[in-house]
């Protein structure tokens, strides 16, 4: 399809691809900084007002109102707070964070810088995921210059009497630490295993003290929210969800990459128009999507002309989660698609909860007999009942479990089953995969 | 009488290490630097020696058997030594939408080793999602990241790991 789609002002992503676009010259010379410049001149409660205003919602896979998340923080708690940043980046299917790191940390750096002092915060720790090797070697470059132009240090950009440390920590290859609490028990040295909420981590958080943790991308869209003001980047958006966002195409379709969209572009669109996605591999069609990142529920074809936003598609019961987008065309094994997707879930599980803990390989093991042909139709029924015990669907968030990596492994059964049943059921009627060796699609043959 | 672990010249860098890994944390709060210590450790090493693990825990102030249930908890952390070259495929699902089962089989066939398993050289493991779903398929040498890969791009690689 042609370009119909409406064009979208590229806020976090304008600088990707420019030269050098990583370094603090070029961020100032874009007017990087500005947004702290104006923070400064701020009440910190103002600026938190600010970021309410502006509708920003959190991009790290619940979408929570950044402003709000931020109104929690006790004021006059006598225990340091602290600033997490979650760039754990690990959700399936996502990968739009490490774009920002890669192109331009110092976005993220200014949003930390404003968030920690309306915040009240002198400490924040960029959690990234192990696996970023080069991400954190930018990153920290970045953090360098930071420090060396007076912008992080004693005086935060020259603000008398408010010191700020960043410090970088990398994780050490475990999903589950993309989950808040268990990030705060990583981050005091220990294994991830998620808290049970509440309390909330802006109360009780790293070191027992009060904590926010925010997503990359969210704090990467806060400085132009100081610079062009709240309401210009709450008009960007739809009335309950402000500005653009990144999302991530992946799966069967001709150009995957990371995308930065309105809050209207539609699933459709971000497949088939030339600025996104330029449609699908030849002669094939889309058969399923999963629109925010491999936890979310899966859409059928004719259920893509929705919004890749928070609001519509917890309408079509699945979420915007991480942004991530994968798309499947008609040459896709579901059955095969989600025994990959049940076995990272049963793989990643910290093992604190018994439903997830046995629920997860039992999906597992019951997904693979029905793919090899060894399944009857009982187990597909089993299947449901072992998803639902880790937690039920619809709607969304009721699951049984200390965290929702539960409902992250539960959610893909219950969907799958729901929209493709009769592929399930071929597997089992006929003893064997209909897509015999070739399961993964029309770009699944690799050479 | 055993090796010590370090060599003089690892001795000082583990020690410099430790004391920037220290200053970023409370003074009452030394353990937070565990990732990090053991990290430094393996980055010394290639892997984490039990002897190592004992002198992260002294230096973090914790018992042994603390560091070493945070090393086992985290894929990225080897408490066996393992090959020269350590192959980590993704095979989640936007990479096997792009040949990524098919990109590991090749390999098991051409290094002679099943995914899990070690040899002199290698060590082949399949991996999650490492965010190159766009770039799909991918795997990591040794933590260094390589995207787009085809049959001829891997073999390129490969020749190049002496
Ligand atoms: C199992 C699990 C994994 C998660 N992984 C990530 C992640 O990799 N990155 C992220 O930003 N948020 C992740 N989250 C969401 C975080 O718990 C948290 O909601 C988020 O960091 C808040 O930031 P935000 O308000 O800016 O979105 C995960 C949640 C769960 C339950
Ligand atoms: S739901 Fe799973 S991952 Fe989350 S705390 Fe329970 S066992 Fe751990
Ligand atoms: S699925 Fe392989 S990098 Fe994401």
């Amino acid at each position: 399809m042609a370009s119909t789609a409406k064009t979208v002002e590229a806020v976090i992503s304008a600088a990707w691809g420019k030269p050098q676009s990583w370094t603090l010259d070029s961020y100032r010379s874009r007017g990087g900084y500005d947004g702290l410049k104006r923070a400064l001149s701020m009440e910190p409660a103002a600026i938190i007002d600010e970021v309410k205003k502006s509708n920003l919602r959190g991009r790290g896979g619940a979408g929570f109102p950044t402003g709000m998340k931020w109104s929690f923080v006790p004021k006059d708690s006598p225990k340091p707070k602290y600033l997490a940043v979650n760039g754990d980046e690990s959700e399936p299917g996502t990968f739009k964070d490490r774009y920002i790191l890669e192109n331009d940390p110092h976005m993220m750096l200014e949003g930390i810088a404003i968030a920690s002092y309306a915040l009240g915060v002198h400490t924040c720790y960029v959690y990234l995921r192990g696996e970023f090797k080069f991400q954190a070697e930018r990153t920290q470059a970045a953090i360098d210059e930071a420090y060396k132009a007076g912008i992080f240090g004693k005086s935060l950009m020259g603000k008398e009497g408010f010191a700020l440390d960043c410090f970088l920590v990398r994780g050490a290859g475990a999903y589950i630490c993309g989950e808040e609490t268990a990030l705060l028990e990583s981050l005091e040295g220990k294994k991830g295993w998620p808290r049970l909420k509440p309390p909330f981590p802006a109360v009780v958080g790293l070191f027992g003290c009060p904590t926010v943790v925010n997503n990359v991308e969210t704090l990467a869209s806060v400085p132009p929210i100081l610079a062009k003001g709240a309401d210009w980047y709450a008009k960007l958006g739809t009335d309950k969800s402000g500005g653009t966002h990144l999302v991530c195409l992946s799966g069967s379709v001709n150009r995957p990459g990371v995308y930065e969209v309105g809050m209207h572009t539609t699933i459709l669109e971000l497949i088939h128009d030339d600025k996104y996605g330029q449609g699908m591999p030849k002669g094939r069609k889309v058969k399923a999507v999963i629109p925010g990142g491999s936890s979310a529920p899966v859409l059928g074809a004719d259920e893509l002309d929705v919004a890749l936003e928070f609001e519509a598609l917890k309408m079509k019961q699945t979420m915007a989660g991480s942004g991530g987008v994968i798309v499947m065309d008609d040459a896709t094994c579901m059955v095969r698609s989600l025994w990959r997707v049940a076995r990272f879930y049963a793989e990643e599980s910290c093992g604190q909860c018994t439903p997830c803990r046995e629920g997860t390989p039992w999906q597992t093991r019951l997904l693979r007999k029905i793919e090899e042909g060894r399944a009857e139709m009982s187990d597909i029924d089993m299947l449901s009942n072992v998803a639902s015990s880790i937690a039920p669907y619809p709607p969304i968030g009721l699951g049984n479990t200390i965290c929702a990596l539960g409902d992250a492994a539960a959610l893909p059964t219950h969907s799958f089953l729901m929209r493709f049943r009769d592929e399930f059921e071929a597997h089992v009627r006929e003893h064997r995969c209909p897509y015999g060796d070739h399961p993964w699609g029309s770009f699944g043959d690799w050479s | 009488m055993a090796e010590p672990l370090f060599t003089p010249e690892e001795q000082k860098k583990f020690d410099a290490g430790i004391a920037e890994i220290l200053s970023h944390y409370p003074s009452d709060r030394k353990s937070a630097g565990m990732l990090p210590a053991l990290r430094l450790l393996q980055d010394l090493k290639g892997w984490l020696p039990p002897d190592g693990l004992r002198l992260v825990a002294k230096s973090l102030e914790v018992t042994p058997e603390r560091a070493y249930e945070v090393a086992s908890f985290y894929v990225m952390y080897h408490l066996k030594k393992p090959g020269k070259y350590v192959i980590d495929v993704c095979t989640n699902l936007s990479c096997s939408l792009w040949g990524a089962e098919k990109m590991l089989a090749y390999l098991e066939q051409k290094l002679g080793l099943t995914a899990g398993e070690t040899n002199d050289k290698f060590t082949l493991r399949e991996t999650e999602c490492l965010a190159s779903c766009g770039t799909a398929p991918c795997l990591q040498i040794n933590e260094d990241h390589h995207e787009r890969l085809t049959q001829a791009k891997l073999d390129a690689i490969l020749a190049r790991l002496s």
